[in-house]
């Protein structure tokens, strides 16, 4: 994190923030170890109502409902990151044998 | 709002604040610790069924086309005993203003809390139903804050509930994306607190009540088509909400002899508030790991009892693999020129075995689509696992193992379903309920409620209890 360039972000910018909701300790017992050893965290976008801030600041935000809420900023305008993936061969096989199948079956062949 | 934010102190005030956000006082239903008037809560809000189809036709939801699936079904006959493959329909809920039968759901209950006066909806949860919930707000002018577990601890997020982040802020939602764990309720309830919102939780009255329009309308439209009901409709089972809303809608389109059979993809061995184990699965929705839980404790969710109850409507229950789950979807878009989601497409890959056995003059329903986006389809989700340390393969669907290997069919042949036994799950429910009570001795009226309520009888509940060392009334 630290390594980051610093960015400035202004008022008005749309931003998201970073919370700690529960610490390890606050969490409930009745978890998985691999979940209770780590924080309950969450994001949250909105646009930026202190004048300036830099990464790593404790910041407000206005959703986009409109309330208003405080957090560590994270990122400007984070990009959406979720994507199409690669082509999958596995099934792109699956679905050309099928159709040959359908096609050979409607020839009268024996499959 | 001066309350006391800790973990125990907003669980201890769960009951207040969840009457409080749903306007229902469940109370007025309670029987005993075990039985309740399910048909009396279920009517409290006093919707019928043509009101609930007036008010879903007013934001544009439902009556979606019924697709016949006709060279799925060739196929299927081509590998089915003589005279054996029943005819396959799939109803495209994909045409639902947010692309999921779930617009069924958030449409009666955001109509609800608008007509009550609420100002805004809370709903916490990574599927459609969020985009649903705040598709529904932005219709009728409310707020909606979506609740939704995205990330693991290292801030890597399942590709599917990222892109319903990112439909939900599309529809203009605040959303709160979490990491792995149960605390999901704990923010739900902390945040009605702050917000004085509506829980547009998924098991309240008017969630299951907008499902059976669903249901309603399949019947009717097989009727007008083939001039009979179907025979069996496929429904994809996680937290009940969707068998029990159809199944009710077909009852009453007087659809009564369908066989109504749930599915689920197998997830089993994986556990769901596990950090690790959260990115080693490919579905968020319609896997076992819902579907068990809630069919042996429908109660375990965000109010205190829920209507969504599956083994009251559920003939039958079988599982499929994440491989012949995308290997459908694959089918689907190949075959009958229809890209859809692979989360919906769970009851189509349970259809492919299923339709075998019926006579090829019967009918079958596979009974939603849903939409389909980057993050949700097979490509970005089978190329997540791989990044993930799942190994992705071609093979016999029987070596699938849930977290470690997806196996995409050779033959659609090798597709198959794995039926649950229903007895067994009724055995685990009476269990559940009498561990969950506390109960020491049921009496009469609670062995006729969980006869009821599991869809067996009252000596198989007797019989049951007694296996349980559990003394009954004589």
């Amino acid at each position: 994190m630290s390594k980051e360039p610093v960015k400035n972000a202004f008022r008005g910018d749309l931003v998201q923030v970073h919370k700690v909701i529960l610490t390890p300790e606050q969490r409930p017992e009745d978890i998985p170890a691999c979940t209770k050893s780590v924080p309950y965290e969450a994001w949250i976008k909105g646009f930026l109502l202190d004048d300036e801030a830099r990464i790593g600041d404790t910041v407000r935000i206005e959703t986009f409902i409109g309330r208003q809420l405080a957090g560590t900023l994270v990122e400007v305008n984070p990009m959406y990151t979720h994507h199409f993936g690669k082509p999958q061969p596995a099934l792109l096989s699956a679905g050309m044998e099928a159709k040959k199948r359908i096609k050979r079956g409607r020839a009268g062949h024996e499959e | 709002m001066k309350n006391d934010v800790s973990y125990p102190s907003v669980m201890s005030r769960k009951n207040e604040t969840l009457r409080r956000s749903v306007g229902i006082d469940y109370q007025e239903f309670e029987i005993s610790p075990i039985a309740f008037d399910y048909e009396g809560l279920m009517n409290c809000c006093g919707y019928s069924l043509p009101d609930v189809q007036k008010i879903q036709t007013e934001t544009g939801v439902g009556n979606t086309p019924l697709v016949e699936l006709k060279n799925i079904t060739e196929l299927v006959r081509s590998i089915s005993a003589p005279g054996k493959g029943g005819c396959i329909f799939i109803k495209d809920e994909k045409a639902c203003p947010s692309g999921s039968f779930k617009d069924r759901r958030a449409s009666l209950s955001v109509y609800h809390a608008a007509r009550l006066g609420y100002k805004g909806v809370v709903a916490a949860t990574s599927g459609n139903y969020g985009a649903a919930v705040a598709s529904q707000a932005a219709k009728y002018g409310l707020k909606a804050i979506i609740l939704q577990e995205v990330y693991d601890s290292h801030k890597v997020g399942q590709p599917e509930i990222l892109e319903k982040t990112r439909a939900c802020e599309a529809y203009g939602a605040e959303v709160w994306q979490l990491t792995v764990g149960p605390e999901l309720f704990y923010i739900m309830l902390r945040i009605l607190e702050e917000t004085g919102f509506f829980s547009t939780s998924l098991y309240i009255p008017t969630s299951v009540l907008g499902i059976e329009t669903l249901g309603y309308e399949l019947a009717q439209q097989v009727m007008e088509r083939e001039g009979r009901f179907p025979d069996m409709v496929v429904i994809a089972h996680a937290g009940g909400g969707n068998v029990t809303g159809t199944a009710r809608g077909l009852q009453k389109a007087g659809s009564r002899k369908t066989m109504v059979v749930g599915a689920s993809v197998d997830l089993r061995g994986l556990h769901m508030a596990s950090d690790y184990d959260f990115n080693r699965k490919s579905f968020t929705t319609a896997h076992s790991g819902f579907g068990m839980p809630f069919l042996t404790w429908p109660d375990r969710t965000d109010v205190p009892r829920n209507v969504a109850r599956g083994l009251r409507y559920l003939d039958r229950y079988v599982l499929v693999s994440q491989g012949e789950v995308f290997y459908a979807t694959e089918l689907l878009a190949k075959l009958e020129g229809l890209e859809r989601g692979p989360a919906g497409n769970t009851s189509l890959a349970a259809a492919i075995p299923l339709a075998q056995e019926l006579d090829r003059d019967q009918l079958l329903v596979v009974q939603e689509t849903e939409y389909t986006a980057a993050g949700k389809l097979p490509s970005s989700q089978l190329t997540f696992a791989e990044e993930n340390g799942v190994e992705v393969r071609r093979g016999d669907p029987k070596d699938n193992v849930p977290g470690r290997v997806i196996v995409i069919p050779e033959r659609v042949e090798q597709i198959r379903v794995e039926d649950f036994d229903l007895d067994e799950i009724r055995r685990s429910y009476v269990r559940r309920t009498i561990e969950t009570t506390g109960v020491p001795q049921p009496k009469e009226e609670d062995i006729l409620f969980m006869a009821e309520d599991s869809r067996s009888s009252v000596e198989f509940i007797r019989k049951t209890l007694s296996s349980l060392d559990i003394e009954t009334p004589a």
